[in-house]
């Protein structure tokens, strides 16, 4: 039985147990999504967004796509993908499920907790009827079909005025079998409040997991938001993240991608700017070996005047690997004196790497500063021989200057621990010490 | 084209009845509208074709049949109707005019911005000359230079019948007919178009034009170029005219192909101007044009063009650098007015080892149009060190017009080296008052910029040529910004 057939089945069979009823006014959007993913199926190489990008190998294998039992983890062996030694809030699921044990949420004064209890509860109706899967309607079958299975994922609210005071950190576990699995983040942020928050999809043993993640962030007048996602997956696991943010007036987002592993990572990253002055940043670094494959696909609707929007993709390829980009700037009639940039770097080290990329400009305003840059090459060999002239063994000035090319994404993250993290993570990649 | 050419065209077509016995046929009739296996046999017939070409045009004929238009390009138009179109027609002899004071006060003042000599413009207009212009020896000299370097320039049906097997050995091999929807078309129906060769070793001492190919009148609604440069050789093409076109066919679907072989040079220029419809969109020519070049190793391919005419634009100069050390170049102005659409780049396939392209692209819109610059730099597995640079600059005038672009990057060596550069502004107001303040008025000023923002493509041109395309520029934004 192919994955389209049983996630059929498995659709109508949580509906028949009532799984899928735990709220009436989502009910009729799960059923909807579930239509349209059924009418187009899973994209396939014809469709331009999907060129570059085969899915065809992850989805003929054999998954597990109805999942309700904690499987036991103990602390100990997961400690190492928090962040520890800052406090932090967390929500941790495993397998889909989540685990209250590993968790530390909140309802003081801000939201931390389950999308599930959020559903249940009268109490936040109007926040989900005003913005669950508003902005997550790309036309993709892929996030219809994980709005269509919206069973667990994250609950964040920041009411207004609060700046919330330690770190959010979401984690997705999963082990024990191939695992389909569809987590699906809300967050709101609203006016005038500050949030960091960090995402992370993570297998801890040897299965072949497959995730389809959606999130949603809304971000109200003068809201920050800090979205920091960090792909170090296993070799096994396949990863398909959509991330839909939306944006009033003078609010600044940042999304920030590292993808460091995985077997195929795919980010669809959409920004829609609603109110005016306000500034979006989209900054991604991708440093893969083996066979790994990344797909970065952004895009950033201007729909309003005097709006900023910077990006920044980088990217290192080793062995085979296989880096995919395309990033969208559409500015909207209406969005004159809009400045958007985008530009997008790549090293090809591996003799079999290869790189696509696609930075596209839709301009429909004439008062506009747009411009995007996207260069492919390799190390500089001066400086290389300049640093072994200087007795820097080859292999270390090799990685000093790739953690350089980095170090233009890696100082945008404004979370210092995490930053320490992802330097230690390249150094990791990169097979050497870097002692600062 | 006009009265005198043509006369010479009769002249010479009468010669040719008598080796061929078919031209006096030719100018009875047009073909009943409609495409199917009897017109393109037909076609051939008409042509004196040979077997092969016959077999050659029927086989494009089926793969056609069962393709689709295609849609991707971002460009709005209503589909033309295949079957009503007349693929045959005689030339049809113009009416002809006595003086220039009968010929449309806008198509003269036209011709005078341009700068283009009484004679010129009557000869454009179709006006009959009373001064003698010495054309038809300039056209023999050049004939003469020609034959004496051994260079084969002449239509394609010539081409057919006198050297059936270069045409035979190269035709479509760059271009095959599977390529595209309208390459399929072209390569079915196509009657006129030119054929040059350059032998080994030969440097071309004049620019080859289509405007010297008197011998066979106007431009086609679906044209066919097959161009060869042989080993050392060295060519430079020019197709198209500055002068504005009244074209009456709506659909044009040219196929070009370039055969560059070791260590030759070929450099292919156009402007482009044909009616692109008046100013509510209504009418104008749908250009869409397949154009592609080969390098083998050491050669080189450079492409120019300078769009500013159609209605709908569809055309991507490529080059397959095939060969090591080959270079591709493309560069091109295209400017949109009122409510033109053009899709309009480059590909570029490295294949070949230490293969350099450079790609320049500028694009003007103003008015309700939509501008976009489309292009592929594919570099293989095998092509070590090949390097690539790629700038494409949008100006907008108006708030109304678009310009997008879809660049796609695809590497697969880590030799390669690759960049892409994009920009998208408009006329800084700040210029336009800094040329105001020393009495440049606005439309001069604009045209002033515009000429900045172009020149590293128009340098590209050549001479006469450059200056011809810079007043078209001009004249094509005139009035643009208010």
């Amino acid at each position: 039985m192919n994955l389209k057939d049983k996630l059929t089945t498995g659709f109508f069979e949580l509906e028949n147990k009532g799984e899928l009823h735990i709220d009436d006014s989502i009910h009729p959007i799960r059923t909807k999504a579930f239509e349209a993913f059924e009418n187009k199926g899973f994209p396939t190489k014809k469709e331009e967004e999907w060129k570059y990008t085969p899915l065809k190998a992850i989805i003929n294998k054999d998954y597990e796509i109805t999942n309700s039992y904690e499987a036991a983890v103990e602390l100990n062996d997961v400690k190492k993908y928090f962040i520890q030694d800052v406090d932090t809030y967390k929500i941790v699921f495993i397998n889909g499920v989540y685990s209250s044990f590993l968790s530390e949420t909140t309802h003081s004064g801000i939201d931390v907790c389950l999308l599930s209890s959020a559903i249940k509860k009268p109490k936040y109706k109007l926040i989900l009827d005003h913005y669950f899967n508003k902005i997550a309607k790309n036309n993709e079958s892929l996030t219809h079909l994980n709005t269509a299975f919206t069973q667990q994922g994250a609950f964040i609210h920041i009411p207004k005025n609060t700046v919330v005071s330690k770190p959010i950190q979401i984690i997705y576990f999963s082990l024990n079998g191939n695992q389909f699995l569809q987590p699906r983040n809300l967050v709101v942020v609203d006016e005038n409040s500050h949030v960091q928050i960090l995402e992370r999809h993570q297998t801890i043993d040897d299965s072949s997991n497959f995730t389809n993640s959606v999130t949603e962030i809304f971000a109200a007048k003068r809201a920050i938001v800090d979205y920091n996602k960090i792909q170090n997956d296993t070799e096994k696991a396949s990863l398909i993240d959509q991330t839909f943010v939306q944006q009033k007036d003078n609010s600044i987002v940042s999304v920030n991608t590292f993808s460091f592993g995985g077997k195929f990572t795919r980010n669809n990253l959409e920004f829609y700017q609603e109110g005016e002055r306000l500034e979006s940043n989209l900054n991604g670094f991708s440093l893969l070996g083996n066979k790994q494959y990344v797909d970065n696909h952004t895009v950033v609707y201007h729909n309003q005047p005097n709006c900023e929007s910077h990006e920044l993709y980088k990217g290192i390829y080793a062995d085979k690997a296989t880096g995919v980009f395309n990033g969208k700037v559409i500015v909207h009639q209406k969005a004159q004196l809009t400045n958007a940039f985008q530009q997008n770097n790549s090293i090809l080290i591996g003799d079999k790497s290869t790189i696509y990329a696609k930075p596209q400009l839709e301009i429909f305003a004439d008062d506009v500063k747009c411009s995007h840059g996207c260069t492919i090459g390799q190390l500089d060999e001066t400086a290389l021989f300049y640093m072994q002239q200087r007795g820097i063994p080859k292999k270390e000035a090799h990685a000093l200057l790739l953690y350089a090319f980095g170090n233009d994404v890696i100082e945008k993250i404004k979370f210092p621990k995490l930053k320490e993290r992802i330097t230690k993570l390249m150094a990791k990649k990169l097979g050497v010490e870097l002692g600062f | 084209m006009s009265k005198y050419t043509e006369e010479d065209l009769k002249k010479e077509l009468e010669n040719q009845e008598y080796e061929y016995g078919f031209y006096s046929d030719l100018n009875a009739e047009t073909f009943p509208k409609g495409l199917n296996e009897e017109v393109i046999i037909a076609i051939s017939k008409k042509k004196n074709e040979p077997q092969w070409m016959t077999e050659w045009r029927l086989d494009a004929y089926r793969i056609w049949k069962n393709m689709e238009e295609p849609d991707w390009a971002n460009v709005n138009y209503p589909k033309p109707d295949f079957q009503a179109i007349s693929y045959y027609s005689a030339p049809k002899p113009k009416k002809q005019l006595d003086s220039l004071d009968e010929v449309d006060d806008e198509l003269l003042k036209m011709y005078e911005k341009l700068g283009i000599s009484i004679n010129e413009q009557k000869r454009l207009a179709g006006v009959a000359m009373d001064i003698v212009v010495d054309s038809v020896s300039v056209a023999t000299t050049f004939k003469k230079t020609l034959a004496e370097k051994g260079i084969l320039f002449m239509p394609i049906s010539e081409a057919i019948q006198k050297h059936p097997d270069l045409v035979k050995k190269y035709l479509g091999t760059i271009v095959p007919k599977t390529d595209n929807f309208y390459a399929a078309l072209n390569s079915a129906v196509f009657t006129d178009g030119s054929f040059c060769y350059i032998p080994k070793g030969v440097k071309c001492p004049m620019e080859l034009s289509t405007y010297f190919r008197i011998n066979e009148g106007g431009t086609g609604q679906f044209e066919r170029t097959l161009l060869i440069a042989d080993k050392g050789s060295y060519v430079s093409y020019l197709e198209g005219c500055t002068a504005p076109q009244r074209d009456e066919n709506q659909l044009h679907a040219a196929v070009v192909e370039l055969i560059a072989l070791d260590d030759a040079e070929i450099k292919y220029s156009t402007v482009q101007n044909w009616y692109p419809g008046d100013k509510n969109g209504k009418g104008g020519v749908f250009n869409f044009v397949t154009k592609r070049g080969l390098c083998e190793t050491n050669a080189k391919i450079s492409w120019t063009q300078v769009e500013t005419g159609s209605a709908v634009t569809w055309k991507y100069p490529s080059c397959i650098l095939k060969g090591d050390n080959s270079v591709g170049e493309f560069y091109s102005i295209a400017v949109t007015n009122n409510y033109q659409q053009a899709d309009t780049g480059t590909k570029m396939i490295h294949l070949g080892k230490n293969t350099k392209s450079t790609i320049i692209s500028k694009g003007v819109s103003a008015g309700k149009s939509q501008n976009s610059y489309r292009g592929l730099v594919q570099v293989h597995n095998k092509a070590e060190n090949a390097r690539n640079f790629s700038q494409c600059d949008s100006l907008l005038m108006g708030d109304k017009c678009g310009a997008h672009t879809f660049p796609y990057i695809e590497c697969k060596n880590n030799t390669a080296q690759i960049e892409h550069e994009a920009t998208t502004s408009k006329i800084g107001e700040d210029q336009i008052f800094y040329c105001n303040q020393r009495g440049i008025d606005t439309d001069k000023a604009i045209a002033l910029i515009v000429n900045g923002f172009s020149k590293e493509v128009l340098n590209k041109l050549p001479m006469e040529f450059a200056v011809e395309a810079r007043k078209l520029l001009e004249i094509s934004l005139e009035g643009s910004v208010g």
